[in-house]
């Protein structure tokens, strides 16, 4: 009678333990938080976490047409900092890019931004030129051309990564060779050094996390 | 008959032995390629690729033997003065501009020559830093 009884009590615990692994993990969201007093949707009043979303925007594209945040609607996106005639960082980032850009090619929920921060040189018509011979078409990798303290500005506090122009560094400027992460509710999801294979992995296997966090 | 089959033993080993030693000539090309690899990571690999392979249309992969060897005397200037203007490789033409590496010394730009010429299929032998010296004497 006693052995049975432990037989029940530990499968129940079996089961629970197997259960409570069915959780799917979840990446973090990064960035400041505040908690905010929200009106919910049946009317009543509470106290809800508010993160931290990337501003609003408008940029121009290769084919010189604007793209703001809508472009981005319901889309993860991966962002980065880069310039076209950089010669240390960026040819590497956007190989691992094109890369995770050529896996999910048929995977209309993943989408690229590229901002160009050289707004001296990158013109529209040069980020499409680029963009040709990297081999990207289409709508997916958006390539933005923006003015300096507006694309500045958004590295710095809406992407959290520094970019610095100075005359002395190979290239003309300074930046961090991040890959950002970025959900469909405007969060930061993860930052990856694009020059780092390791890190390029760990955002390979990232991507399905978050995609399958919006699957219902 | 055991002193015979030690005997062949010890024999065998020195032909071994004897064989396996290089020549003054490779063991300095190997002393080339290795140091060019190093340099080569530092300095070509973010445009060129870990295998030579380049990067789409944007930077020429490493792997057409013939451009390489037709054009081995314009290596060193390529990489001590940067290249402009279109070139042909693996019948794809390329257009962008290559980066001067105005600090390096002949012997680096010798050592990566070595290891550019002799690594993904390519098999071209030694290239010494007097060579590098002549070439870039006659850039233009």
């Amino acid at each position: 009678m006693v052995t049975l009884r432990y037989s029940i009590i530990s499968c129940i615990a079996g089961l629970l333990l197997l259960s409570s692994c069915k959780e799917s993990p979840k990446l973090p969201i990064f960035g400041e938080r505040e908690a905010k007093t929200v009106t919910r949707a049946d009317g009543t009043k509470g106290v809800d976490t508010v993160y931290q979303t990337i501003p609003a925007f408008s940029f121009l594209n290769q084919d010189s047409t604007p793209i703001t945040n809508a472009t981005f609607k319901d889309k993860i996106y991966i962002a980065d900092f880069f310039f076209t005639t950089c010669p240390s960082i960026c040819p590497i980032m956007h190989r691992n890019m094109k890369a995770i850009y050529d896996d999910y090619k048929d995977n209309p929920d993943l989408m690229f931004l590229s901002h160009t921060i050289d707004y001296k040189y990158d013109k529209p018509s040069v980020l499409k030129k680029y963009a040709e011979k990297l081999g990207v078409d289409g709508k997916k990798w958006e390539f933005a051309y923006g003015p300096k303290a507006e694309v500045y500005k958004l590295a710095e506090t809406g992407y959290l990564s520094t970019v610095i122009e100075d005359k002395t560094a190979a290239g003309g400027y300074v930046h961090q060779g991040y890959l950002i992460l970025v959900d469909k509710d405007r969060r930061i999801r993860g930052a990856y050094d694009g020059t780092n294979d390791e890190q390029v992995a760990q955002l390979k296997k990232d991507i399905p996390v978050l995609l399958a966090e919006y699957k219902k | 008959m055991r002193n015979l089959i030690l005997c062949s033993v010890i024999c065998a080993v020195f032909v071994l032995m004897i064989a396996s030693c290089q020549t003054a000539d490779n063991l300095e090309r190997d002393m080339y390629y290795t140091n060019g690899r190093d340099i080569y990571i530092k300095h070509c690999q973010n445009c060129h690729g870990a295998k030579g392979e380049g990067l789409a249309a944007l930077t020429p992969p490493l792997t057409d033997t013939v451009f390489l060897k037709a054009n081995k005397q314009k290596l060193a200037c390529i990489i001590k003065n940067g290249l402009k203007g279109e070139i042909v490789v693996h019948g794809k033409s390329f257009n962008d501009q290559m980066p001067p590496n105005g600090t390096m010394a002949d012997i680096d730009i010798a050592q990566v020559i070595v290891y550019i010429t002799n690594a993904n299929g390519n098999n071209q032998g030694m290239y010494t830093p007097a060579q590098v010296a002549a070439d870039l004497a006659a850039c233009r």
